[in-house]
């Protein structure tokens, strides 16, 4: 069945919509969206889309190529054979209900198979141990703990290459669906409900995640960057948050439960210039943090023994975003050791 | 004082005037937001100002009261429906170019305030579909399927008015929203717990909940009537399998109106339960679960699309056969593929919500029921493409909107497959792929297939053709303007961009919301054109009067009876013989007969009823919604003795003389005998007064 899924790949590629998307967007390699996809996960669900487009066209296509010539052939003024009792032809009933009836079949097995296997909940086949991250929606911005680590991290979404990524989700407020259109499905997240996820990106570089589902005046804002790193740069990373991390305590959590997007939410961390896609990570943070969101169970606050260091430095200033906003010269200077191995710059 | 002032007027303030933010704090973005609210609000006002200001000078409140808004006729309650949603079509349209206009230049910016293009968006998918769709639908079967089952009215008149009356309150209540803002921002689904009080504070989601219950109410009633008159008044000799396409679907659209609405009904009650008396169906806390809504939902919402697309089916069939003077190809089956849709209809709701996190073999399930419900309407599709086959078709505009329907429909066929199929969904699920899916069936499929029935069936309605060049230059703006508007969003949804956005960050979408909102222009041109063609037809009605009453040669009873029909419709019900009745009668020439001897004729009386229940109606969901509860329990009290009243009236019927009748028949046989019979190639000329050549041997001539 997948060799059916592939043989339809190279005209997929072909198809015109993509060809007409990427003259009039004018970068064809940058567009987002699964018909670019970075992960095996969105892979097979383009795949899979093209797929269903060229089975179905079968139904499809005669009725818009027939139409016109239909309509041009029997047209009032023409000279075409006309039978105004004939209303049946048994032959014709046989082919257009058995001709639909065997594409949906065709249809169903591979939807069957496909849901199977692209199934969100399915953890993804791979030798390496799966990262846990534990995603928070809030109005309207994401909190993307690692247990793991112990680290949480906003605005920024890092994830190590080639690795398999099982999420679990919940939502501190209303329903939302989180999305990276590029790695692969979404999933609704929900107050005291905890959905799965599995997803796994195979090139490093960043890529655009939001919210799907409306959520109030700041929807359109409530978006990150996912930042695909090796695994240096991703342990890297874990140390930059333990060491550098803000202090997820009482108050900063409240601040979270606030109607805000990311960008207010760092400029009440104390946080300038902050751009979309910057990264603000958080250290140590409530044990079981997740669960007690999830679960509306009270957060053990005591679980934050260790006072993080008063002279820390702005997270995003350490890990230099994208390739729209370099980081000030001095700022670079200082970390420069970090900034090699922050995965941002080479991410274009 | 501020206590009387609480009591009378409840929540309601100042801050409810749209404007009052700009007043308040007025920058140019608020003043943008407050002169569009304004401008809206001020439309209300000055065309409710404007019609009073009318009908006094016209001297026309008695014939207003007795002819129109307290009569039974199914006729005219038909006609008001269809004007509630023309009226609401223009208004949800202007929304719509406001979407797209926000869109076109939304990137990292546009003119609208978030709050303000949620209420576009909510206000927007609520009237098209309880407020534009509905009541139209509703209102061409109850004009045609009385007609072409040879009965004289529904079953139930009183209750028709109700319907008409609860209908009205509702887009009343929208309406109103506009003058005292807000409405909701929850969108047209209502997804709690967004919708809940604890996040949605304000009264625009009591509107909403107050517009949506009261239109599933009458449409509940609708329904029972629908089904009730096509079971029990049909003329002798319409055996099911005689009934016409139309009137097939009308029962299926019946049938799911009944076992459809009440679930939404239920819905929006127990939203309401936890918004006013702290209920916790739907919240999060406290035991709720949203889940339960948004199956509840669903459970509506699925069997609500078919209700939207079988009618329009049966009015694309009728057209199809009429303009391709031909039989409906494969009658049997496609009663069969109804029936089917109806019933497959009802499995499918769960593939609303994919991504909710079920296991995939529910997910796989239910995308398998709904890829089958491909099946039938791809069968209805051939059928329509065979009935042009071996046919000699007239491109007259309801044909050009029915074949721009069948190939545009099917293109939004295949990208149903697609969202059908779950590993697929969990991609372009909430996203404008999706939006782009609905409108591709929902435009074509429903709004077509009604602007097709009102091209047909006018003529019927009110005795002249509507105008043929401004109708095709609608038409195809329609189509063109379709396409433009909708294809790029299926190309934005594959790249990624939510529904429901009111700014976007990716320059690559750019260029595809620039062409939707090209699209959105020459949508309004077609809203225009379909005015013009409006106003050149009633300036020329005397010269393409068709009081004979059978323009496009037509097949079935309603083109059986005078242009307008008289009251009573047939003066003797006609007796069926086959299917395609009229056209069977013209045929033998047996048509336009003048019968034996004419019976009185006994017809529903006059009744308030439905103008009791429209002015209650608003009144109690205006109350609630501002909680003014003098309001709501007078508007109560005032139903209720109204109900109690109508149970002790005893004369419900008057009698129409034989005399009458005979006098009203022989003046329409004259006028037929006078008029001169003309063939299709002058069927869109002032020649055509009505009268077709009769066919021979089945061949319109």
């Amino acid at each position: 069945m997948k060799g059916i899924i592939d043989s339809f790949v190279p005209l997929g590629r072909g198809g015109t919509i993509l060809f007409v998307m990427a003259l009039l967007s004018g970068c064809s390699h940058s567009l987002p969206g699964f018909m670019n996809p970075q992960g095996p996960i969105a892979e097979a669900q383009k795949h899979h889309f093209w797929f269903v487009v060229f089975v179905t066209l079968i139904v499809v296509l005669p009725v818009i190529i027939q139409t016109p010539i239909i309509l041009w052939r029997y047209r009032y003024r023409g000279n075409a054979v006309y039978r105004p009792h004939w209303a049946m032809s048994r032959w014709l009933d046989i082919a257009m209900w058995g001709v639909p009836f065997v594409v949906v079949i065709v249809l169903a097995v591979v939807l069957w198979r496909e849901t199977h296997q692209l199934d969100p909940y399915r953890p993804l086949d791979s030798d390496k141990q799966p990262l846990q991250v534990q995603v928070v929606g809030f109005d309207w911005k994401w909190l993307f703990i690692y247990p793991e680590q112990g680290i949480a991290s906003m605005g920024q979404l890092v994830l190590p290459v080639d690795r398999p990524i099982a999420f679990q989700l919940t939502s501190a407020t209303v329903l939302q669906s989180f999305f990276i259109p590029a790695l692969g499905s979404q999933i609704d997240v929900m107050n005291r409900m905890v959905t799965k996820l599995h997803l796994q990106a195979d090139n490093t570089g960043r890529f655009q995640g939001k919210n799907m589902q409306y959520n109030g005046s700041g929807f359109h804002r409530q978006r990150f960057m996912t930042q695909v790193v090796d695994d240096a740069q991703f342990d890297d990373f874990v140390a930059h948050a333990r060491r550098d991390g803000y202090r997820l305590d009482r108050q900063r959590f409240n601040q979270l439960n606030e109607k805000s997007d990311a960008t207010d939410f760092a400029g009440m961390l104390g946080i300038e210039n902050y751009q979309h896609g910057d990264l603000m990570a958080f250290s140590p943070i409530p044990s079981r943090l997740f669960d007690a969101i999830a679960h509306h169970a009270p957060i053990d606050w005591t679980s934050l023994t260790t006072s993080p260091p008063q002279n820390r430095k702005i997270m995003d200033e350490r890990m230099p975003p994208s390739n729209a906003t370099p980081a000030p010269p001095d700022a670079e200077e200082n970390t420069h050791d970090e900034a090699d191995d922050n995965g941002g710059e080479k991410a274009t | 004082m501020s206590d009387i002032w609480n009591f009378v007027f409840g929540r309601l303030g100042w801050d409810a005037l749209p404007f009052w933010e700009a007043v308040r704090d007025p920058t140019t973005f608020n003043i943008i937001n407050g002169i569009i609210a304004g401008g809206a609000a001020g439309m209300v006002v000055l065309g409710v100002l404007g019609a009073v200001i009318l009908v006094t000078w016209l001297g026309k409140w008695k014939y207003l009261w007795s002819e129109w808004l307290t009569s039974p006729d199914h006729k005219k309650i038909g006609i008001m429906f269809i004007v509630i949603a023309m009226v609401m079509l223009s208004r949800a349209i202007i929304e719509a170019a406001f979407m797209r206009a926000q869109q076109a230049v939304g990137l990292d910016g546009g003119f609208l305030s978030p709050e303000h293009f949620g209420e576009f968006f909510t206000t927007h998918g609520t009237i098209m579909i309880f407020f534009m769709a509905m009541p139209f639908l509703t209102g061409i079967i109850n004009y045609v399927m009385p007609l072409q089952i040879g009965a004289r009215d529904l079953s139930f008149p009183v209750m028709n008015q109700i319907s008409l009356g609860l209908t009205a309150a509702g887009a009343a209540i929208v309406m109103i929203s506009l003058v005292l803002a807000p409405f909701s921002t929850g969108g047209w689904s209502g997804y709690p717990p967004y919708t809940e009080l604890s996040y949605s504070p304000d009264a625009g989601v009591d509107y909403w909940i107050w517009a949506v219950t009261l239109s599933t109410l009458s449409s509940t009633l609708t329904g029972i009537n629908f089904a009730v008159t096509i079971y029990k008044k049909r003329a002798p000799g319409m055996k099911l399998f005689r009934m016409p396409l139309f009137t097939w679907t009308a029962l299926s659209t019946a049938i799911l109106m009944i076992f459809g609405m009440p679930p939404l009904t239920v819905a929006t009650a127990l939203l309401a339960l936890d918004r006013y008396l702290d209920f916790h169906m739907f919240t999060s806390d406290l035991g709720g679960n949203m889940m339960n809504y948004i199956n509840l939902f669903w459970a509506f919402g699925h069997p609500e699309v078919y209700i939207l697309i079988l009618t329009p089916f049966g009015i694309y069939s009728e057209v199809f056969s009429t303009f391709s003077g031909k039989r409906l190809y494969g009658y049997t089956l496609l009663v069969i593929a109804t029936i089917c849709i109806a019933f497959l209809s009802f499995t499918v709701w769960l593939h609303h919500f994919f991504t909710m996190g079920q296991s995939a073999a529910i997910n796989a399930v239910f995308g398998i029921a709904t890829m089958l419900i491909g099946i039938p309407t791809g069968v209805k599709v051939y059928d329509w493409m065979l009935t042009m086959y071996r046919g000699r078709v007239r491109l007259s505009a309801p044909m050009i909107y029915a074949v721009g329907f069948i190939m545009l429909f099917v293109i939004g066929g295949l990208t149903g497959i697609i969202l059908a199929t779950p590993s697929v969904d969990y991609q372009v699920h909430n996203s404008l792929f999706l939006i782009a899916h609905f409108h591709n069936m929902l435009i074509p499929g429903t709004l077509f297939g009604m602007l097709a029935a009102t091209n047909f069936w006018f003529p019927k309605a009110f005795g002249f053709r509507l105008e043929k060049r401004w109708g095709r230059r609608a038409a195809y703006c329609w189509v063109i303007g379709f396409m433009l508007a909708f294809f790029p969003l299926y190309a934005l949804g594959v790249l990624g961009m939510p529904r429901r956005s009111l700014t976007f960050f990716e320059p690559a979408y750019l260029p595809w919301t620039i062409a939707a909102g090209c699209g959105a222009i020459v949508i309004l041109f077609a809203m225009l054109f379909l005015l013009i063609q409006l106003w050149v037809s009633v300036r020329d009605r005397h010269h393409n009067n068709v009081f004979v009453g059978d323009p496009w040669d037509g097949r079935s009873l309603e083109w059986a009876t005078s242009s307008p029909p008289p009251e009573y419709n047939f003066p003797v019900i006609p007796e069926v013989f086959s299917r395609d009745a009229f056209m069977a009668e013209k045929e033998q020439g047996k048509a336009y007969q003048i019968p034996d001897e004419f019976p009185d004729i006994e017809m529903p009386a006059n009744s308030a009823m439905g103008v009791i229940i429209a002015v209650t109606g608003t009144a109690m969901a205006f109350g609630l919604t501002w909680y003014m509860w003098w309001l709501v329990i007078l508007a109560a009290m005032v139903t209720l003795v109204a109900i109690i009243a109508r149970g002790y009236v005893r004369k419900t019927t008057r009698t129409i003389p034989c005399d009458e009748v005979r006098r009203t028949h022989l003046a329409w046989i004259e006028c037929v005998r006078r008029t001169t019979p003309v063939d299709r190639s002058k069927e869109q000329t002032r020649e055509n007064r009505g009268l077709p050549v009769p066919p021979v041997e089945g061949a319109v001539q």
